[in-house]
């Protein structure tokens, strides 16, 4: 089996992901080069073949320029795999090139089970088994589910490619992160709130526990987006990333994109009505009860 | 100017879910059925566009069973024109490859100008569908947007990246955008607006007329993940609860020392 793998950088910076598709190629036992529209003052740290494309000429966002680069590359060395992370520059790259070569596409993967890709549905309340029916596949690795065991080690040998591929797209540059803000991720204790606390006069339940336990208070993405608070505490991949002593997450319902930014705390309590919450999976302790009953009960226990 | 949207209906994530007795798929009875989040963003974007440019025409796009009119109705409520139902029993079924494929045939003569899908559903999460159609119709396509702009013809648009940077982005019209949560404030159907969504134009057209491609794979199982051991799960009465909590806290953690 042949991997075709696509590594990603991001303002000059070769992105550790890239190392989970190496990974990913080892559990299978694939053959693998490797395919970087980068630079080669960020080289990765790989035994094989890296065609590498200059970001300085195609941007280091430009799916039409991209596409037609791997394409190249996919014609040559004819993989049975086209590997990506499932990340904002793989889940927009994949499906182009999935439907130029008319090869499924599975997004997301989890794990592979007996040959079998695996991947979360239902915001990960369940998964699913894939048999793909097509000759080449493309395929999207869920952050974080494929580690190599050692620290990547390895040169590549750098073989450039190049295309002078019009587009109709043009990439203006990065905007940072809003600035300002806590940050999180002194916080020894955090007490977050989700969509669960359904309205936002119910933020200051979880400001008491956060108080009554001498920490701070946080929120998933969806109480930033209702402006319930500001963007500044939203833990999460496109938030912060934060490991306290302990997390509490009250009503939230656990979703990969959370867990991201908050699964290295050392302990986790969930607060959720229900019990097949995708947070009960990495939580240490579910309590199965309504927020709004419990927080106020605990902060006045914690303050008796 | 024309303008397309395309929505999905997904059950509430926070439904009891069952597996269905063959077990490729989730037991369809017994559950409740929304819009997907992603798809209301793309709805207030499509609605936002047609209020903004003069002369807009919006057509909501969604393939299912009967039940997803009730889904496309609160599009129509939200401000689309028309509804265009691909009848579809088997939808669950269909793969992201299909689905774009249906999309991009009903598309494919109809010059719409801006294309507006979610940029995942709930249920499937592949992010497939909106670029995927986007490159069967060859237009431009911008995917996982958080800021969206039009003006003379021209998208431009804040793509978001990992840790909340962002990627501005820019094309000219026709061209695809597909819609993350945070995009906008989706509006809420008011009630005049419901009782006018009633009499909108709702076409109804069939697969067979639309479907000319082969899936690419297919769901062979699904299943409930294994829980992770050692997790406890209290359930009671509340104060108990927070009395075991305080226990466990003050033996497990530090922090109420
Ligand atoms: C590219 C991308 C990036 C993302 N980045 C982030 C991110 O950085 N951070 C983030 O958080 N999300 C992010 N998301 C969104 C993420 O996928 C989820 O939609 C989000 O985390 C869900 O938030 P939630 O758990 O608060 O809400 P929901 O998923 O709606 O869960 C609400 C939970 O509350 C429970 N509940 C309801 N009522 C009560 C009650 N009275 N008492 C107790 N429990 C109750 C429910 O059972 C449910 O489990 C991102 C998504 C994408 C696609």
């Amino acid at each position: 089996m042949k991997a075709l793998l696509v590594a990603e950088n991001r303002d000059g910076k070769l992105l550790a992901s890239s190392y989970e598709l190496v990974a990913f190629a080892q559990q299978l036992g694939a053959d693998s080069s490797m395919f970087l529209v980068g630079s080669e003052n960020a080289l990765p740290q790989y035994d094989g073949t890296l065609y590498l494309a200059d970001s300085g000429k195609h941007s280091e966002y430009n799916p039409a320029v991209h596409k037609q680069l791997l394409l190249e590359v996919i014609a040559k060395e004819q993989p049975d795999l086209v590997v990506f992370s499932h990340s904002s520059y793989g889940w927009d790259l994949a499906p182009r090139v999935a439907v130029a070569l008319g090869a499924a596409q599975v997004s997301e993967v989890v794990e592979v089970v007996e040959g079998a890709m695996v991947v979360p549905t239902c915001n990960a309340k369940l998964r699913r088994q894939i048999n793909v029916k097509t000759g080449k596949t493309v395929v999207s690795l869920q952050s974080g589910a494929f580690c190599l065991s050692e620290d990547p080690s390895g040169t590549p040998i750098v073989e450039k490619i190049d295309t002078e591929t019009a587009s109709q797209i043009v990439f203006e540059g990065y905007e940072e992160a809003e600035a300002g803000g806590v940050d999180l991720s002194k916080a020894e204790v955090i007490v977050s709130a989700g969509r669960g606390i359904g309205k936002p006069e119910n933020m200051p339940i979880i400001e008491g526990l956060a108080k009554a336990l001498k920490g701070e208070y946080g929120a998933s993405r969806p109480v930033v987006d209702s402006d319930w608070v500001d963007h500044g505490r939203q833990v999460g991949s496109t938030g912060q990333t934060v490991s306290p002593k302990l997390y509490v997450a009250c009503g939230i319902s656990g979703a990969i994109q959370h867990l991201a930014g908050m699964k290295k705390s050392e302990y986790i309590v969930a607060i959720n009505t229900d019990k097949d919450a995708p947070i009960g999976e990495i939580a240490d302790v579910l309590i199965v009860a309504d927020l709004k009953e419990f927080v106020p009960l605990m902060t006045a226990k914690l303050l008796a | 100017m024309k303008i397309l949207v395309c929505i999905k209906q997904v059950p509430d994530m926070e439904s009891k879910f069952k597996i269905a007795d063959d077990a490729t798929w989730y037991d369809s009875k017994d559950l409740a059925w929304r819009m997907n989040e992603y798809d209301e963003y793309a709805v207030e974007q499509a609605v936002q566009l047609r209020t903004q440019v003069e002369d807009s025409d919006l057509t909501v796009l969604c393939i299912g069973p009967q039940r997803v009119q009730e889904t496309m109705k609160k599009a129509l409520a939200m401000g689309c024109d028309r509804g265009v139902h691909i009848d579809d029993d088997n939808s669950f079924q269909k793969d992201p490859f299909e689905i774009a494929s249906m999309i991009a045939e009903f598309a494919k003569d109809k010059s719409f100008d801006m294309i507006f899908t979610g940029m995942q559903s709930q249920d499937r999460g592949s992010a497939q569908v909106g670029l995927m159609a986007g490159e069967m119709l060859s237009l431009p396509s911008i995917s996982t947007v958080v800021d969206f702009t039009f003006e003379d013809g021209k998208v431009t648009a804040k793509r978001e990246l990992e840790g909340g940077i962002k990627a501005k982005v820019s094309c000219s019209a026709p061209a695809l955008v597909t819609c993350q949560l945070g995009l906008n404030t989706p509006r809420y159907p008011t009630l005049p607006n419901i009782m006018k969504a009633k009499r909108k134009e709702l076409l109804t057209l069939s697969v067979a007329d639309l479907l000319k491609v082969d899936s690419t794979q297919e769901t062979t199982k699904i299943y409930f993940p294994e829980k992770r051991s050692g997790g406890l799960v209290l359930e009671g009465a509340a104060g108990d609860l927070a009395d075991k909590l305080i226990q466990i806290l003050k033996e497990n953690t530090g922090v109420l020392a």
